[in-house]
């Protein structure tokens, strides 16, 4: 358990597309590595080496900083058996946990259920984002979608003046009316709770001030967007956001340098920015991607692969590199992809159980190993 | 022209399509409203969609692979241009009763065409309708009947068809489940050669006897050297076919029955209504445009207006019908084919074999601000000629007070019925501005698009 007195909050970043494994966390010291990599590898000169085997991607310095403060797990070879190299389907795997059928559970709906069984509180889970991932989805827990925190509320087109009038009326007609059935309440309810949710959230960037400067990019301003959240206090436990697309099938060199440069420092200005709040330590960080790509590049970027690199970052994260790289060896190889040497679920695990203080068990769908990666 | 056929004719093609504009209500209202139940079941009657138009404009929306921006990009604009809107909004119900998903198939081409195959033959029988879905590459894939063979039997698509698809649970055995899983062995595809862009083959179906399991089974009673045809000619011999086809029938076009699961232990909302359809298939030999017949004409449908909570696609395609502007397609196609997904419904992606659950489990507080944004968004926009009509008809009547005002706009976007409680809070919104006088006043535009967007704000906007 952990021995801090505020609430354990969670942020889950997914990188969306298939985040390549091998350009992310270098097996530099590897001569297969160079060998399947004649096009897209990364020369030897720009990567930043954490050990004798292994280097950070060129863009992840900031990332290499919170490294050496032992504030970053490195989790290699996560995935699960099988893995079908489809994004969705292996993005609803790690969404809900379920290889073997469709599931439609998210684990972290089911967390938040746990975490606000009474749905006191409409923004216990907030996603920014336009569609709502299903790792949140579960009928019944509200989830708040923000896209733009900005801009959130009800009929953002309209005028303000005029639009406070009109929000007027709706609260009005949405209260509860005698004897017009069921599903009218409910529809009410809903409609209340909606604005109810808005009205806390468009707080947040008045109560905000900071001397953090977040760069102009799409993953920073997301990331800004849960700091004014969490630096609120709505009692917000959840949060989610993605980017990407990491989908690196061809011209990979450029795009996967901008996108680990967009989030590294995008990560880094919001654990800056919680710190100066001395809002980090009831704060982890946790960074996904559906599946790793292909060994052997393809002449231009690489293919869907299997095994992959997790992240997980925070005060009381304990640093360091778990488990092991997977071996590239061809004969090791399935479908020319490292196989995966740690099944994901024992990683959210040791969320469940040792963050939150939940039974992992009906969450990640099974008992699995958990890896200690937090005080 | 009397009101209450303006109001009827409104439900039917809420219901038989996607909503209509004012005029073509009119129009039809002038036809009458058996007519325009003949028309509706003779989609033939009318121009198809162009897909060769869609093709120029978004050659990717063919053969999107897994992009979700051209995933189901051409089923949306076919949807909100069709001049056959029954046969658009059959394909969605069968779609609905029958769903596969691009999260499992990884493949658009084939959840596409199955919506092809739907348009086509939706009308017709229903053991058609049931052949080619066991036969579909799709449905092939997404319930692992391509694994079913005679040394290891595969039994999801069995399953499914029986409880899912046709019977409904508790109306037969484990051991049917088996048997009928043995009859479409070997029901598989082939892969067609070459691979096309995005990595994705075409696929059609074969049969492979070398993977038939020959022996003999025992399915419902009744034993022979069954095949999958064999299988689905005796589920259509059962009446609880007919019954729980009939019941997602009126779920769907007539009123908001409970979640499908619990079918085994409720009654039907209307169970008088539910006998009529299922007869009327079951003597029909599942005669789907005859029964739809009885479904339109009939009472207990005329008398369920706004009975039934607008899902995601009737939101998006009856608004952009509504607002005009997209018959063609149009730039924002593709980003437009994500916002039923944002509602809750990603069409060609549904989250299980179940389906969607419907009625009031669209309704959660990220989906309906996502249907009030969208909505308000759209009719906010008086540049588009469907708001730019309804304008023109309001400025027909030089003057209105506040109260007539409200009215014109309630009947101009439904006819729509609301509570008193909610007519009272409109009519303190127009009052504002006092009484409208299109020749003194020249906010007019923002004042009647800012009212319809107070009452696309409406609880009871959300029924259809």
């Amino acid at each position: 358990m952990t021995s801090t007195n505020k609430e354990p909050v969670i942020v889950v970043l997914q990188m969306s597309g298939g985040n390549d494994y091998l350009n992310t966390t270098i097996p530099y010291a590897e001569g297969i590595y160079r060998d399947s990599r004649p096009v897209v590898g990364v020369p030897d000169e720009k990567i930043i080496r954490i050990d004798s085997k292994i280097g950070l991607h060129p863009e992840m310095g900031p990332l290499k900083e919170l490294y050496d403060s032992g504030d970053l797990a490195i989790i290699h070879g996560v995935g699960y058996k099988d893995s079908p190299r489809s994004h969705f389907r292996s993005m609803d795997i790690w969404h809900t946990c379920e290889p073997d059928k469709i599931g439609t559970e998210g684990w972290l709906g089911k967390i938040t259920r746990e975490l606000d069984p009474n749905k006191e509180n409409v923004l216990t889970a907030v996603s920014f984002g336009a569609a709502l991932p299903r790792a949140l989805a579960l009928p019944g827990v509200p989830v708040a979608c923000v896209d733009d925190l900005d801009n959130y509320g009800l009929l953002p087109g309209i005028a303000k003046e005029q639009r406070n009038k009109i929000l007027d009326r709706f609260a009005r007609m949405y209260s509860p009316t005698i004897g017009s059935g069921a599903v009218m309440d409910y529809l009410g309810q809903t409609g209340l709770d909606t604005l109810e949710g808005a009205d806390i959230l468009k707080e947040a960037p008045k109560l905000y001030s900071s001397n953090v400067e977040y760069p102009d990019t799409t993953i920073a301003k997301k990331l800004k967007g849960i700091a004014q959240i969490h630096l609120a206090n709505f009692g917000t436990r959840v949060f989610y956001c993605d980017h990407g697309s990491f989908d690196s099938h061809s011209n990979q060199v450029g795009m996967h340098d901008k996108l680990w440069k967009d989030i590294s420092q995008g990560i880094s200005a919001f654990f800056a920015d919680l710190r100066e709040h001395n809002a980090s330590e009831n704060v982890i960080m946790f960074l996904f991607s559906e599946f790793g790509r292909r060994v052997h590049d393809n002449g231009s970027g690489t293919d869907h692969g299997a095994g992959g690199v997790a992240f997980a970052l925070g005060d009381k994260v304990v640093g360091g590199q778990y488990g092991e790289f997977p071996s590239m060896k061809p004969e090791h190889l399935e479908q020319g992809d490292v196989v995966p040497s740690m099944d994901f679920r024992g990683v959210y695990t040791t969320m469940v159980e040792d963050w939150f203080g939940l039974d992992a068990n009906p969450i990640v769908n099974g008992n699995f190993e958990k890896l200690a990666y937090l005080k | 022209m009397a009101n209450k056929d303006i109001e009827l004719m409104a439900h039917l093609m809420r219901r038989a399509g996607f909503g209509a504009t004012r005029s073509e209500l009119e129009t039809r209202v002038q036809k009458g409203y058996d007519a325009t139940v003949e028309e509706l079941l003779d989609p033939e009657s009318q121009p198809p969609v162009d897909r060769w138009e869609i093709m120029r404009y978004q050659p990717y929306a063919f053969r999107s692979g897994t992009i979700q921006n051209f995933g189901s990009s051409e089923w949306l604009q076919a949807m909100i241009s069709s001049q056959r809107p029954l046969q658009e909004k059959l394909a969605l119900f069968w779609y609905m009763l029958m769903p596969t998903g691009v999260a499992k198939t990884d493949h658009y081409q084939n959840e596409n065409r199955r919506i092809h195959e739907f348009k086509e033959i939706g009308m017709g029988s229903f053991y058609d309708i049931l052949m080619a879905t066991a036969k579909t590459p799709g449905m092939l894939f997404y319930l692992d009947n391509i694994e079913n063979n005679a040394k290891a039997v595969n039994e999801n698509w069995g399953r499914e068809l029986l409880e899912l698809f046709s019977m409904g649970v508790g109306n037969y055995t484990e051991i049917d489940v088996r048997e009928a899983s043995r009859a479409f062995t070997g029901w598989t595809y082939e892969l067609m050669l070459p691979r096309g862009p995005i990595n994705r083959h075409d696929q059609n179906f074969i049969y492979r006897p070398e993977m038939h399991d020959d022996g003999e089974k025992t399915f419902l009673g009744q034993t022979g050297n069954f095949n999958g045809e064999d299988i689905i000619r005796i589920i259509l011999q059962q009446p609880a076919t007919a019954q729980f086809l009939a019941r997602h029938m009126y779920n769907f076009f007539v009123a908001d029955d409970v979640q499908v699961p619990a079918w085994g232990v409720t009654p039907p909302r209307d169970e008088a209504a539910v006998d009529l359809l299922a007869d009327t298939l079951f003597e029909s030999d599942y005669d789907i445009k005859k029964t739809l017949r009885v479904l339109f004409t009939s009472d207990f449908f005329k008398n369920a207006r706004f009975e039934k909570i607008k899902n995601p696609a009737e939101i998006v395609v009856s608004t952009l019908r509504m607002v005009g502007g997209y018959e063609k397609p149009f730039p924002g196609l593709g980003d437009m084919s994500r916002q039923y997904g944002y509602m809750g419904m990603d069409l060609l992606n549904v989250p299980s074999v179940e389906g969607w659950h419907f009625g009031a489990e669209w309704i959660n507080s990220g989906s309906l601000m996502r249907r009030i944004n969208f909505t308000a968004d759209m009719v906010g926009d008086a540049s588009k000629p469907g708001i730019q009509d309804m304008i023109n008809r309001i400025k027909e009547s030089k003057k209105l007070t506040p109260v007539q005002l409200v009215d014109q706009c309630l009947d101009l976007m439904g006819p729509l019925d609301v509570t008193e409680t909610s007519k009272q809070e409109l009519v303190m919104y127009a009052s504002e501005g006092g009484d409208l006088n299109f020749e003194t006043d020249t906010d007019y535009e923002v004042r009647i698009t800012e009212l319809l967007q107070l009452i696309v704000s409406l609880r009871e906007y959300q029924y259809a």
